[in-house]
């Protein structure tokens, strides 16, 4: 088990290694970093002085050494654009995206869990024909589409909803909360769902496969032989098993939910790290990018090591013949 | 004579697929008393795994009973509404599947299992149903049940799990067991083990057994009767001692012939030519026609009933008193 | 000895003939495609609009990108069907006077342009990479897959996002149309390859140690050639599955990146551009200038992503 984690970790550090090379050299070679940061008008001994004192004229590798140094104290130099570390600009905007992020998985989860329950038990009725549906045009619709749909009904037609920001948010510590307040959670309906729904068909499509693949199974009918309650089977013996390779793909899929978040911050305008990416993307200011990049993935990997870890809690075979093989 | 415990009548069982409905049981009957161990053998196919299933209740869409009866002990089970037909199985009918390794759910230890089962069939507490469980596995043999009811399937081997199988299958007393090929997957070692058990089992609880396989040798140890089956149907039936010294039916022969003992060194082992039927395309007349040696003109046209013999009962032309020209 | 309890009809048929051709002329392809109503109204949509983009400039009442052919006082005209509508403006116009429906055409012809050499790049690259790292082996293989393993985990929007601002960054800002076009097939060319390289390389790896290629080898012929010859028709089967669903997913992400403004200019719009200019007039009431292009492109990816799905069903009944 503990062998295991370490090798899991091991792996991670090589991943976020590689990324660290591409942030590096995104920073360094795609296109010259001094002429960023200076007016037309900066004279050839300013940009030099400059250039050294960023260390540009040391060798590729100490730079390198140097650049993930700092990334590793969550460094990551100063934004083109708004003269400020990129660190703060990406840890004040980051409440925003996770609380996005976290609603529209819960979302997703709660709701595509029972979908795909509901249309694998019952495949012939008339829902689970449109929850099938549903999950085609789910997966057919662009976001950003699915987020001016829901703006022009819920925001223009019917102005029930804000169209855009996060509402009124309540100051705890560094973290920015729009959860304590009617205007937050309101703000939040329709981004969570335009961001949620992708997730969700996925998650009910996979649900569905796979309980229909559980069902199959001889423990199932074995279960049936002895005489168990639908219930019992259905969401006892099956839901159970079902639900192992679901947590899985829904654990990995957190990180692309944080990634997608860049689409649907920019269609209803959420001051999180999405939107402040694709700023970032448009006036070509790197250093965002480059720590963007790193931040996504250290949450992937971490959510990788934590889902590979979780799971051999869930499944006991898993357990064992982990820690049987060390 | 007591009514039997199990009583098949003429049962039918029919699966509907693309190109029209596949007959897989044609007018099979039978009956099992208390206490007593029927084998039913037969080649893949022969439709002995799907008798056990309809006796259970457990043929899926596309599959049907498309006809007959099935009595357990004096109550027809083949059309009971489902939630009765489920407070049937595990109660009054266990079963046993062949693979013990796939049979259990992986996920919950093998206690929770037993008294998840013992609970839903008797009014025990939880406690009470714990201790219970703990005595069946003592029965079914597993060393230190006391221990082992809170490990997790993929912990035992598979002779063990077979034995949680069995606990599970027997853990509301029930009157019948179906066993389907209980042995196959076994190590040769273990698979007496498990059949002795299951005797043992039968014998102490009064049971009625019905033991489906395709191993004639398992039968000859276990069973007071036998039942030959060959595509959809029973070729003979009768007590096993004058089955396997004096089979009627020629299938029945080839298959007591293709018994390996140890006595008989000299006598070759005699093969079966060709393979059964499938059921899409089963023979007119005697569905084993094509393959018998003593097949003559009535057998490809009229299909033979079953016809009584001392103990036994074969259905083949062979054994008609009526001349097969006046039938003709 | 394990026995089928159950009799499965289907499994009785006799084996396929191997390589997806030959099956696809099989009866069963045409069969299950005729009887799938559905799947003949897709196709005939993503035929519709193929031909309508090919034959933009016909079917169209002005050339939306030509700024002579527009004319201020034609803007922010209403559908026609609306009481304020004017022929021969039938889906109305924008605030520039051009023609929703010939932008439509027009931006349905980038849209597919893009999305097909798209996913032309992304299988070349990805069958090169796959039959190398199934070919070589090794620390090649290993290296090749652990990149796609890497990607995989990254949302290609992402990787596409990443890839268009270093092409800003390196050949700067001011990118002009055509060379913006080349920079969004690039991006989504690196982003989707990882499939067909993991398809490929699985392929190359069964052919590998077959009898066939030692003895080709035995007789003098190259290996590579003798192997890509059994490798390339056994896999154009998933090939074109996960082509098609690609395409989808290639048009998906050009109209996100265009509607996020890193993707086609103002001035040679997409139908992602299309509902990123419309967006800004859907609270002036103006709903038909984003509406239209929203339809067309949902229609569009829905058609295709219909025909994948048959596709893939027909091809490898195993996934039904």
């Amino acid at each position: 088990m503990l062998a295991f984690t370490l090798r899991r970790a091991i792996q991670a550090i090589g991943v976020m290694i590689a990324v660290g090379i591409i942030a590096f050299s995104m920073f360094r070679f795609a296109g010259d970093p001094v002429n960023q940061m200076v007016g037309m008008d900066t004279s050839g001994a300013e940009r030099a002085a400059i250039r050294k004192s960023l260390g540009l004229d040391d060798p590729v590798l100490v730079q390198f050494g140097r650049y993930i140094g700092n990334a590793a104290q969550f460094k990551f130099g100063v934004s083109y654009q708004f003269r400020l570390p990129v660190t703060n600009l990406l840890i004040e905007r980051m409440p925003a995206t996770l609380e996005l992020a976290i609603v529209a998985t819960i979302f997703a989860m709660l709701s595509g869990i029972l979908m795909g329950v509901y249309s694998a038990l019952r495949r012939d009725s008339w829902l689970a024909h449109v929850f099938q549906a549903v999950s085609l045009i789910g997966i057919s619709l662009p976001t950003f589409l699915i987020g001016v749909l829901m703006i022009y009904l819920f925001s223009v037609t019917l102005g029930w909803l804000p169209s855009f920001g996060r509402g009124d948010v309540v100051q705890i510590g560094w973290w920015t909360t729009g959860l304590l307040t009617l205007s937050g959670l309101k703000a939040l309906i329709m981004p969570s769902i335009t961001l949620g729904l992708f997730q969700m068909t996925l998650i009910m499509r996979l649900v569905r496969a796979e309980m229909l693949e559980v069902l199959r199974t001889d423990y199932i009918r074995f279960a049936r032989a002895r005489g168990l309650t639908t219930r019992a089977i259905h969401f006892g013996h099956a839901l159970r098993n079902t639900l192992v390779p679901v947590i899985t793909v829904a654990g990995l899929q957190f990180g692309s939910v944080i990634a997608f978040a860049i689409i649907t911050e920019t269609v209803f305008q959420w001051p999180g790290m999405g939107l402040l990416f694709v700023q970032a993307v448009q006036n070509v200011d790197i250093p965002i990018m480059a720590a963007y990049l790193m931040m996504v993935s250290l949450i992937f990997v971490t959510i990788n090591l934590v889902v590979d870890i979780l799971y051999t809690i869930v499944d006991p075979r898993l357990r064992s013949t982990v820690s049987r093989a060390h | 004579m007591t009514e039997p415990v199990l009583s098949v009548r003429n049962l039918q069982v029919e699966f509907a697929s693309r190109r029209g409905t596949l007959r897989a049981i044609d007018d099979v009957s039978f009956d099992i008393a208390k206490g007593e161990v029927l084998g039913v053998v037969g080649e893949s196919g022969a439709g002995k795994s799907v008798t056990g299933l309809a006796v259970i209740g457990l043929i899926d869409p596309p599959g049907r009973i498309a006809g007959g009866e099935i009595h357990l002990a004096g109550l027809r089970v083949d059309n009971l509404p489902a939630e009765e037909m489920r407070r049937v199985r595990g109660k009054r009918i266990g079963m046993i599947f062949q693979d013990p390794l796939t049979s259990l759910n992986p996920l919950y230890k093998v206690g929770d299992q037993i008294v998840e089962t013992i609970r839903t069939h008797l009014s025990l507490s939880e406690s009470a149903a714990r201790r219970r469980a703990i005595d069946l596995l003592a029965e079914v043999g597993i060393p230190a049940p006391e221990k082992r009811i809170d490990g997790y399937p993929h912990e035992f081997s598979g002779g063990m799990r077979q034995r949680v199988v069995i606990a599970l299958a027997i853990c509301a007393e029930p009157e019948l067991i179906i066993a389907d090929e209980p042995t196959t997957a076994l190590d040769v070692s273990v698979q007496a083990q498990i059949i002795s058990l299951i005797k043992r089992l039968g014998r102490d609880h009064g049971t009625a057994v019905m033991l489906v396989t395709h191993d004639m040798g398992v039968i000859a140890e276990t069973s007071d009767r036998v039942a030959v089956m060959y595509a959809g149907r029973v070729a003979e039936i009768g007590p096993v001692q004058d089955v396997v010294k004096n089979p009627l039916h020629p299938y029945a022969k080839g298959l007591m012939g293709a018994i390996p003992t140890l006595a008989g060194e000299d006598k070759r082992l005699v093969q079966i030519p060709g393979s059964m039927p499938r059921l899409s395309a089963i023979p007119r007349g005697c569905s084993f026609n094509p393959r018998c040696a003593f097949a003559f003109d009535r057998c490809r046209v009229e299909r033979p009933e079953p016809l009584p013999r001392g103990t036994q009962s074969v259905a083949c032309h062979l054994y008609d008193t009526v001349p097969a020209e006046s039938a003709a | 000895m394990s026995e089928a309890v159950v009799p499965h009809p289907t499994e009785k048929r006799p084996a396929a003939p191997p390589g997806w051709f030959r099956r696809a002329l099989d009866s069963d392809l045409f069969y299950s495609f005729l009887r799938s109503k559905i799947t003949m109204i897709a196709a005939g949509v993503t035929l519709l609009f193929f031909l309508v983009a090919i034959f933009a400039s016909v079917l169209s009442v002005q050339n939306p990108f030509d700024p002579a052919q527009l004319q201020l006082m034609n803007s922010r005209i209403s559908p026609l069907w609306t009481a304020d509508g004017q022929s021969p403006f039938l889906l109305g116009t924008d605030e520039q006077g051009r023609d929703v429906l010939s932008a439509i055409l027009y931006g349905l012809r980038i849209s597919l342009l893009v999305g097909v050499l798209g996913v032309v790049l992304s299988g070349a690259i990805g069958i090169l990479l796959g039959l190398t790292a199934g070919y070589f082996g090794g620390a090649v293989d290993g290296l090749i897959m652990r990149i796609a393993d890497v990607q995989l985990s990254f949302p290609a929007i992402l990787i596409a996002l990443l890839i268009n601002g270093i092409a800003k960054s390196v050949f700067g800002n001011k990118l002009d149309e055509m060379s913006m076009l080349a920079v969004l097939v690039f991006a989504i060319g690196l982003s989707f390859w990882v499939q067909y390289a993991r398809t490929v390389r699985g392929s190359v790896l069964v052919e590998k140690n077959k009898d066939y290629v030692a003895a080709a080898q035995l007789i003098g012929l190259p290996a590579p050639v003798i192997m890509l010859r059994h490798v390339l028709p056994n896999t154009t089967g998933p090939i074109l599955v996960i082509a098609t669903i690609n395409l989808a997913l290639a048009i998906i992400t050009e109209a996100t990146l265009s509607f996020l403004g890193s993707g086609m200019p103002e001035t040679m719009p997409s139908l992602g551009t299309l509902i990123r200019i419309g967006n800004g007039y859907l609270f002036a009431g103006e709903w038909w200038i984003v509406a239209f292009p929203g339809i067309a492109l949902a229609a569009l990816i829905l058609s295709i992503n219909l025909l994948g799905d048959w596709l893939r069903d027909a091809l490898n009944p195993k996934l039904r």
